[in-house]
């Protein structure tokens, strides 16, 4: 196909909004993502506005502006203000600190050092990104942009190179080469099940011809995954420009964004992102002057997990009930209302146009050998630094959660951690050094997922965490196939009856067989993986289901059924404080006198433990 | 073999040709495959698990959504095949509500079959107990729906949705909360249900089971007051069969007859008389609403649930229905009007009037406030049989009987109404004559015919010397609503439109014996239909000898006749969604 000749230079675009950028003088960028939000980013945002609007006390600019910005990432840290210009990070600016930090670093140049990172290993001040190791050990590809534009403007994308791509494979016109391209790169599904993202472009644009359908996928239902939110929060045109390139290879003329109701910030910002997007010509009715065009609505979810797994989305974007549908037929041949259908996730997309802006090439060099790029990762648990990282394939467990995370919060022992969210599973000291890919992570039983990474500590139960995760799908079953449906439900039933102390010993062996056959029997994804938090628990912490079992004893100490309190009657002298605090009335005892505590009684609060002035009080 | 199109199902090389899927590749091949949500009629569902196999290469499938595909090397009793069957009916079995003895479907059931072959001997997991049963809705005349045997299978809210477009059956709820439940959990009867009960028809277990009316039968029979007499519908005697080990089509009607004097029933009559007294009346309604610029199309009326449908959703159009009763509800008020005519003892007060029908919805027909009183007791072919087995009788062994007259004589065109587009094809017969008072020559109207799911709108053109009637017949609602956008939107040029809400007519109605598993059963009982029509002499509703003498001796002696309004026709109202006076 010949080349097109567009009526949008992109280069001028860029010029343009970069010049834009440069007259906006001192930035200060503020935060804006979900979590910031919630810790008061806003206020924050206005105090820093009402101040710099008077900006004849600055030195050096002549002009200050305060932009809000998608997520960092060290949600923890909030409100995070970066001051890109000063080499600074301010971390837990509250509305009351802005004036602080106006007055002594924007207006006198000293830093105000109480509200700098202090790093958990060496308990120093951190002035910058470049020192704070969260940051500095990661390799922000995807995840570039959040963080460092203002995600509402359209301008600040293009002026970071946005739309360069989708301008590129218009003007060459040439599918074959873009999905070629991709295929090249080795980039791989993010939303958990890793197929290679070429092939599946390869396989829908084979259908092309009649009417085809882009879906993006933003679905993301992992109990503290939050990646694909963060793209669309902090970099929505990124996205974009991604669904657009992706319609371009398949020839698709219409997209989804299927975004869960939950996400309402995303929401709002994909939308707008949509309209500029739209009068910009980027996006629509022939798209910079080109033939190609791409309409792309929004469809919120209503916040059921299983609506992740792309049949149920389809399902449920046609208006029917989220449940999956058996595959084959595959959406490349029959999706969306019947129709061939590109399904990709958020992140997947929004590694697209940097692919096609550095090359299959630059891409495959990251990462190992059968997993290329990078891969955003939730980080939480007991580790110092919780948030959202990204980091190339590869990379390992121990330098996520020792460099990046700083280690063990509160001098912990590592105990495991939960990788790939419910459908994942648990990895152990074992696993701190292999790199982590897609196909590592499986061979050991668990799976990159959408990147939800749990840190546990030996404070953590190991069979109350595969009980958390058993309930959790159990309850976002759609109930279609028996296996997922009443499996899961009878996976629970034990693991609830083993936390309980009631635990028998033939339990571990119906526990593996009936996980093997949910695993092998149910119908979709969410029950073929359903089992595997089980799976992977019992085969790595056996000796811990077998305590609860044989012996009624929860090696951390969480179980409440098999705690119990007791007074360590030569250390107690009778002060009867605890009596006074307990709720139940469970201790019994005369002054100056040793207590005692009625087990049947007793509902294990702790709260005779925690006043004990003399530390007679134990749990066992 | 050379064929391109083959695969290997446990190392035999099998042909497949243009089969949906593995499933009935196998089941070609001389396999039983189990499968619950499985139903040829319905869309693969691919929930239960049971019929899932082992292919090389491709890991465990589920046979029923699996296209054949060339080569395929498929295993059917691997140990993990079986192992997750096994488990599945162990896990279902737990959840359910397991009154086997007690349970209407008892041995009907497929859960129960499936169970026993597996050899369920003991359920390991905790079991459904008493106190977490759900509340048994038989608030409605026709359908019992006890959620606690329902195993999700989900076939009857395909049924509902793809027959009749309807989806009065849904799914809420997540995870093990995941229930099949009318809108918020309501009753069938305050929903817009229009009881056609092809939910209960695909229903592998006892979950949706005919509300059953055979005590009421046996208490008149034994009552020595009463007289009653049995109608038994077209459709029945091609159907109730099955139910022997006779062959689906077998005309059985004599058996039928012989049957019920056995039972106690003290006369045995046929609706097919009455299907021809209603055609009487029919065509007559149709001729002169063509004549006289009546409201056209004109629809039939012998589908409760089509009438039922077009009141709760498309009341604006009721005057285009035909007053006529159906022919349940012509026969009844004319055996009790007239009976004491003809026979000594009884009275219009002492007799019971039974019906055999194809359908749950005749016996929500039977209480419409309209016709309430006159067809006393309606049974299903399913509760015929029943009764039939409970009284020790050998119907194959049976020698054929007659009817009694006066209203037992009937001709091919009233046999033919329990097949879609039946109706039609005898109204066409009769209205020929009316219009021109002369005989239709070719009687058979073939592309009103067929009952697979390719024949659920079939048209033709009727030259009625040289006006041109355009007749268009429907089966299942679903088809129904397009020809009903049709006329409301102005564009429909057809003049009788008949429908069915049942897919193929009476023959596959919610009422007949089970036949979810092979949908060649409900081809075959059309046949045996047609093939009886072709049989007789008669084959016009109006050359009917007892049809004529009925009307000359007690119906003013001709269609129209003011008797004949006051008995043969009816009215209709509105029934806004959700208020359901005649019911509740």
């Amino acid at each position: 196909m010949p080349n097109q000749t567009l009526n949008i230079d992109i280069k001028e675009e860029q010029n343009k909004a970069q010049e834009l950028i440069k007259n906006q003088g001192l930035r200060v960028l503020v935060c804006a993502g979900t979590g910031c939000v919630a810790n008061g980013a806003l206020k924050v945002i206005e105090k820093f506005k009402e101040l710099g609007a008077n900006v004849s006390i600055l030195t050096e600019y002549d002009k200050m502006t305060t932009v809000p910005t998608g997520c960092h990432g060290f949600c923890e840290q909030g409100v995070l203000v970066t001051i890109p210009d000063k080499k600074v990070t301010y971390v837990k600016v509250k509305e009351s600190d802005v004036e602080e930090i106006f007055e002594s670093h924007l207006k006198n140049n000293k830093p105000v050092e109480r509200l700098l990172y202090v790093d958990p290993m060496t308990h120093q001040h951190v002035p910058d990104d470049e020192h704070i190791n969260f940051y500095a050990k990661q390799t922000r590809t995807a995840l570039k942009n959040c963080g460092n534009i203002n995600a509402e403007c359209i301008d600040e994308a293009i002026a970071v190179r946005g739309y360069e791509a989708l301008s590129k494979v218009i003007q060459e016109n040439n599918p074959e080469s873009v999905i070629e391209t991709i295929e090249k790169s080795g980039l791989r599904g993010r939303g958990g099940g890793g197929f290679p993202t070429g092939r599946k472009w390869k396989f829908t644009a084979a259908n092309r011809g009649g009417k085809s359908y882009i879906v993006c996928n933003g679905d993301e239902g992992d109990p503290g995954a939050f990646m694909d939110r963060s793209v669309m929060e902090g970099d929505p045109h990124k996205l974009l420009e991604g669904i657009a390139i992706a319609a371009f290879a398949i020839g698709a003329d219409e997209g989804y964004i299927y975004v869960r109701a939950e996400y309402p910030l995303a929401i709002q910002r994909l939308r707008k992102a949509i309209k500029d997007a739209e009068e910009r010509h980027f996006l629509g009715k022939n798209i910079m002057g080109s033939d190609f065009s791409l309409d792309i609505h929004i469809k919120e979810g209503a916040g059921a997990f299983v609506c992740g797994e792309e049949t149920a989305l389809l399902a449920s974007i046609e208006g029917e009930r989220g449940m999956p549908r058996p595959k084959p037929p595959f959406p490349a041949n029959k999706g969306l209302f019947g129709r061939p259908t590109l399904i990709n996730n958020v992140e997947t997309l929004a590694n697209v146009p940097l692919i096609i802006l550095n090359g299959a090439d630059w891409f495959a060099k990251m990462g190992t050998e059968k997993s290329k790029g990078t891969k955003t990762f939730a980080l939480t648990g007991d580790v110092n630094n919780t948030g959202l990282i990204e980091v190339p394939m590869g990379t390992t467990l121990r330098q996520i959660i020792f460099d990046i995370g700083g280690g063990m919060r509160d001098g912990k022992k590592f105990k495991a951690v939960q990788i790939g969210g419910p459908s994942g599973g648990c990895l152990t000291e074992e696993h701190l050094d292999i790199p982590m890919d897609y196909d590592n992570l499986i061979q050991a039983g668990a799976m990159i997922g959408s990147g939800g990474l749990v840190v546990m500590s030996d404070k953590t139960c190991i069979v109350e965490v595969a009980r958390f995760f058993m309930n959790f799908t159990q309850h976002e079953s759609c109930g279609k196939c028996v296996p997922c449906r009443e499996g899961t439900k009878n996976l629970l039933k034990i693991l609830e009856k083993i936390v309980a102390g009631k635990g028998e010993h033939s339990d571990i062996d119906k526990l593996s067989e009936l996980a093997k056959v949910v695993k092998d029997g149910s119908l979709c994804g969410l029950g073929k993986t359903a089992p595997n938090p089980v799976l992977s628990t019992l085969k790595y912490f056996k000796d811990e289901y077998i305590s609860h079992i044989d012996d009624k004893k929860c090696p951390a100490g969480v179980c409440t059924a098999m705690k119990k309190v007791v007074i360590n009657e030569a250390l107690c002298k009778g002060c009867t404080k605890c009596a006074r605090v307990c709720p139940v009335g469970a201790i019994e005892g005369t002054v100056k006198n040793p207590h005692h505590i009625n087990p049947d009684k007793c509902i294990k609060c702790e709260a005779c433990l925690k006043n004990c002035p003399f530390k007679a009080i134990v749990l066992e | 073999m050379t064929s391109d199109k083959t695969l290997f199902i446990d190392g035999r090389e099998v042909e497949f040709t243009n089969e949906p899927n593995l499933l009935e590749v196998i089941k070609k091949a001389g396999f039983n495959v189990p499968t619950f949500c499985y139903r040829p009629d319905l869309t693969s569902f691919g929930a239960c698990r049971m019929c899932v196999v082992e292919i090389e290469g491709r890991g465990i499938q589920s046979s029923c959504t699996m296209p054949p595909e060339k080569g395929l090397k498929i295993h059917l009793n691997t140990e993990r095949v079986r192992k997750i069957r096994k488990t599945v009916l162990e896990l279902l079995l737990a959840n359910h509500k397991r009154e086997c003895l007690t349970c209407d479907k008892s041995g009907n059931c497929e859960l129960q079959q499936y169970s026993a072959e597996y050899g369920i001997t003991d359920i390991t997991f905790p079991k459904l107990k008493e106190e977490d049963y759900q509340l048994i809705d038989d608030y409605n005349p026709s359908l019992v729906r006890d959620p606690s045997k329902c195993i999700l299978c989900g076939a009857c809210v395909r049924a509902c949705t793809e027959f009749q477009g309807h989806s009065v059956l849904g799914f809420s709820g997540r995870g093990s909360n995941t229930k099949v439940q009318p809108m918020n959990g309501r009753f069938l009867s305050q929903v817009d249900c229009v009881f056609c009960g092809q939910c209960q028809a695909v229903c592998p277990t006892g979950a949706i089971s005919i509300k059953s009316n055979i005590d009421d039968v046996w208490s008149k029979i034994n009552n020595p007051e009463k007289k009653v007499v049995l109608q038994i519908a077209p459709s029945v005697r091609v159907a109730i069969g099955e139910e022997f080990n006779i062959d689906a089509g077998e005309n059985t009607i004599g058996k039928i007859y012989a049957a019920a004097r056995r039972l106690g029933f003290d006369l045995v009559f046929d609706t097919n008389f009455s299907a021809d007294l209603t055609i009487m009346e029919e065509a007559n309604e149709f001729v002169e609403r063509l004549t006289k610029g009546g409201v056209l199309p004109l629809f039939t009326s012998c589908c409760p649930a089509w009438v039922r449908y077009v009141e709760t959703h498309h009341p604006e159009l009721i005057s285009h229905l035909s007053t006529c009763k159906s022919p349940q509800g012509m026969l009844s008020p004319v055996v009790k009007e007239f009976l004491p005519k003809y026979y000594e003892g009884y009275t219009k007060e002492n007799t019971v009037v039974v019906s055999v029908m194809p359908c749950t919805a005749k016996k929500y027909e039977a209480i419409r406030e309209q016709l309430i009183g006159e067809t006393d007791i309606v049974l299903t072919t399913q509760e015929f049989a029943k009764m039939v087995k409970s009284a020790g009788i050998d119907f194959k062994k049976l020698n054929s009987e007659e009817a009694n007259s006066p209203f037992g004589q009937y001709t091919g065109a009233g046999t033919i109404f329990g097949a879609s587009g039946g109706v039609a094809e005898a109204a066409v017969r009769t209205a020929y004559n009316i219009v021109t008072g002369e005989e239709l020559q070719d009687v058979d109207i073939t592309p009103l015919r067929g009952v697979d799911a390719n024949h659920r709108t079939k048209d033709t053109i009727v030259d009625i010397k040289g006006t041109k009637v355009k007749v268009r017949v429907v089966s299942t609602l679903k088809e129904a609503e397009k020809s009903l956008k049709e006329i409301k939107a102005g564009t429909s040029d057809f003049h009788i439109l008949e429908v069915m809400a049942c897919p193929g007519g009476c023959i596959n109605g919610g009422g007949q014996p089970v036949s979810c598993l092979d949908s060649s059963i409900k081809e075959k009982r059309a046949q045996g239909l047609y093939e009886e029509d072709k049989s007789l002499d008669l084959r016009k509703s109006h050359k009917n000898p007892d049809i004529i003498k009925l009307y000359n001796e007690c119906l003013g002696g001709k269609p129209g006749s003011e008797i004949a309004h006051h008995l043969l026709h009816t009215s209709y109202s509105d029934k806004f969604k959700g208020s359901y006076k005649d019911i509740s």
